[in-house]
């Protein structure tokens, strides 16, 4: 009992140690403030995911081109509006490479 | 040491009890330092969840019967693995394991995605609420660590239950069950933080389908331990507790399939949280029948006061499944429509519809006698025919589905190239149905139109294996095999599931060949008696007896021949349990390599005295392929959740901290 007792102490004690690990490790932190994403990032996310949603149906349509799924008459008429797609969301993208880039340039 | 399982136990109480207070608190303050703290704190419940666990497990091991559970479920006869399985065969243990799993799985989804902090902050809550909900039940409603005088022996283990799928089918279902939990508390922590982007679907893609893989691998285990042990000849029988497994294993198959339509198009945001929802709803719903005693079955544990606290639980978690959903709707429009309903996410949409179908009737199946029950008093039951008669009405045409999915393209499919793509399945479907008529396979309509539909499935299958690879090769050059390789390395997911829906399409002619088409013949034989049943001649010669560690066995010993030649010798039989004070049947099976069947022997009866043996015979032509496609599942669904390469590094591109804000 008093073994099962002290092994029960012991476990207590380290669970809270691990627990209270964060606020040990930073008593006094800069900021304690959770990342959060902007309204930019989230459409900049968005973008993101509809370009490579693009670029997959894309690559999708191609192959299932090839493997005969979809004639070549369907494969003009969807090539085109999907293409479209894709490149409305990398130019949408576009500022981005270009705000990096600028970045990167003065700080060198 | 059961004061030291209590203490671990109440220690975890206390963990998730901060994790949920906490976690909250941090995610709705935005408080970085107080996130972690409540997400190591649900990693510490997993630790001391291991000590509950392992003195429980120590206890079954060194057979102490001051634990009251190990007196009620185990006794010095049973071997040890049988002792250790113990933890699960009863309904506190099975509790701790519940617990066990989802504590384990939380720490791990949790450190997995600690760099995905403003979803993960909200994960935390949702899992610790859940978690506090099992640790509660075990601290105050059900604990395994009751301790009372212990008796010289214990009662013993349920005779079906010792059997070798007793170490596998329980943690398996668990593993499965507990695993859709995952996949829920990141939907709801994506709804809490308003991330309704993909990331949560990225996170919970391969957890989803393991849980999945769970599920069905326990649920087939299970299946053929009912074949096996049970003794009566087949391997579902619709029980409520059965279909408990099967409920969230078809909202699970829903949701993976209406997930690639979000990934592919952007649609169905809402539909999926509801699937998600629904599959761990129904999870807790399944845990909730055979926990609370209210189905009478070989699976459920006696009446016990958790039935209430249960379905107090589940009418939670569904207000705030729906409630959260509702709230974020707004988030959730999408702006892509479906542009035909002749297109791919069409197939997976009328898929969609069809699984729900069967997976609410099926619901509706269980939960009609209980309603009946608490209603009016009186006890109904819903029978084999009902659950037939819509397995027929949504199984086959899921099945035809099967095959015509993965011709059809994404967003239209015309006629002159579905005509094209059709040409050989259909072909392959009209000569197997012609054949099988004239065979005299008629006799059976469902029987003739699951081998019909299942000759399309896999002639659509074969074919997207052989175009894709003549593709590739168009394109890579190199031989057929290095082709095929690239072919589903490059897309996993896609030919992981091709051989996923393989293993389904055995399984649905395993089914079909051995319910429609078996035979069935009973009758009493004296020693030196025969019966003839579908070319097997059986003779029975004698009866034999002999101590085993835990049972007295009874055989009968019986010679089968066909056409002259002698093919194997059977033994079926009783094993009487002297510590149970139970009987069991142990049937005798051969396995004939000629139609991939079985020839299953049960001893129903047997008088010692008279040496009369009453003599169930089935034969069931294919039903090993049922066994078989286990494999094939298991296969197909590591394809599909084996990591690729380039997929990993185009997500890491897409979210890495600071990507989009660049």
């Amino acid at each position: 009992m008093t073994i099962a007792l002290a092994l029960a102490a012991l476990l207590a004690v380290l669970a809270v140690a691990f627990v209270a690990r964060p606020f040990l490790r930073e008593p006094e932190p800069v900021s304690d403030r959770l990342d959060e994403l902007s309204d930019l990032e989230r459409r900049r996310l968005e973008l993101s995911e509809e370009r490579d949603r693009a670029l997959a149906a894309l690559k999708e349509l191609e192959f299932d081109n090839r493997t005969g799924k979809v004639s070549d008459e369907d494969y003009r008429e969807l090539v085109g509006p999907l293409r479209r797609r894709a490149a409305e969301t990398l130019r949408a993208l576009e500022p981005r490479a270009g705000a990096r880039h600028e970045r990167i340039s003065t700080t060198r | 040491m059961a004061a030291l399982g209590r203490a671990a136990l109440l220690l975890s109480f206390g963990l998730v009890l901060y994790a949920l207070v906490a976690g909250t608190l941090a995610a709705w303050q935005r408080r970085r330092r107080l996130a972690l703290s409540a997400q190591n704190a649900l990693i510490a419940a997993f630790g001391s969840t291991v000590v509950a666990a392992l003195v429980l497990w120590s206890a079954l091991a060194r057979s102490d019967f001051s634990f009251t559970y190990v007196a009620e479920h185990t006794s010095r006869a049973l071997p040890l693995g049988y002792r250790l399985a113990a933890l699960w065969s009863g309904q506190e243990g099975s509790l701790l394991l519940w617990l066990l799993i989802l504590t384990g799985y939380s720490a791990l989804a949790v450190w997995l995605n600690r760099r995905t902090r403003d979803l993960v902050v909200w994960v935390v809550p949702v899992l610790a609420g859940v978690a506090s909900f099992f640790v509660f039940m075990l601290c105050f409603i059900s604990s395994p660590f009751r301790t009372a005088a212990a008796p010289g022996d214990g009662a013993g283990m349920v005779p079906s239950l010792q059997n070798p799928y007793m170490l596998a089918h329980p943690p398996l279902l668990y593993l499965g069950y507990v695993g859709l939990s995952i996949p829920f508390a990141f939907a709801m922590g994506a709804l809490l933080s308003r991330r309704t982007d993909e990331r949560w679907i990225v996170v919970t893609r391969r957890w989803t389908l393991a849980a999945w893989t769970f599920l069905g691998v326990g649920q087939l285990l299970g299946s053929h331990w009912a074949y096996v042990e049970i003794g009566w000849g087949g391997y579902y029988a619709w029980d409520p507790v059965e279909n408990a497994a099967l409920m969230p294993w078809l909202a699970a198959t829903a949701f993976l399939h209406s997930v690639m339509i979000q990934e592919k198009r952007g649609m169905l945001k809402v539909w999926n949280m509801v699937l998600v929802a629904l599959a761990f709803c129904l999870s807790i719903f399944g845990t909730f029948l055979t926990r609370s005693g209210v189905i009478n079955s070989i699976h459920s544990f006696s009446q016990s006061p958790l039935g209430g606290w249960f379905l107090g639980f589940i009418v939670v978690c569904v207000i705030f499944s729906v409630g959260l959903i509702y709230l974020r709707l707004p988030l959730l429009r999408t702006k892509t429509k479906l542009e035909s309903l002749v297109s791919r996410e069409a197939t997976f949409l009328y898929n969609n519809l069809l699984l729900v179908a069967l997976c609410l009737t099926i619901l509706w199946g269980v939960v009609y006698p209980l309603l009946t029950q608490a209603v009016t008093g009186e006890t109904r039951s819903v029978s084999k025919p009902y659950y037939n008669f819509f397995l027929h009405s949504f199984g086959l045409p899921l099945l035809l589905l099967m095959g015509i999915g993965p011709l059809v393209a994404w967003r239209r499919a015309s006629l002159r190239a579905l005509g094209k793509t059709f040409v050989v399945p259909a072909v392959a479907a009209v000569v197997t149905g012609s054949v099988l008529i004239a065979l005299g396979y008629g006799s059976s309509t469902p029987g003739l139109l699951a081998y019909t539909f299942g000759a399309f499935v896999a002639a659509s299958i074969v074919l997207e294996f052989v175009r894709g690879t003549r593709a590739r090769r168009a394109l890579s050059g190199g031989s057929w095999p290095a082709a095929l390789a690239e072919l589903v390395g490059r897309n996993r997911r896609r030919y992981g599931g091709y051989l996923v829906h393989a293993s389904i399409l055995m399984l649905a002619i395993g089914i079909a060949g051995s319910s429609a088409y078996q035979t069935v013949r009973e009758r009493g034989l004296h020693p030196g008696q025969s019966m003839n049943v579908a070319g097997y001649v059986l003779t029975y010669q004698r009866l034999e007896q002999r101590q085993e560690s835990n049972a007295v066995a009874t055989r009968a010993v019986v010679d089968v021949s066909r056409g002259g030649s002698h093919v194997t010798t059977l033994h079926p039989g009783k094993n009487w349990y002297p510590v149970e004070q139970m009987p069991s049947n142990e049937v005798s099976i051969y396995h004939d390599p000629r139609n991939i069947g079985d020839l299953f022997t049960i001893a129903d009866q047997i008088d010692a005295k008279s040496h009369t043996l009453f003599l169930k015979v089935l034969v069931k032509p294919l039903v090993n392929l049922i066994w078989a496609a286990g494999f094939l599942f298991v296969f197909g669904a590591l394809v599909a959740m084996w990591p690729d390469a380039v997929e990993q590094r185009r997500l890491a591109e897409r979210y890495a901290p600071g990507a989009a804000a660049a």
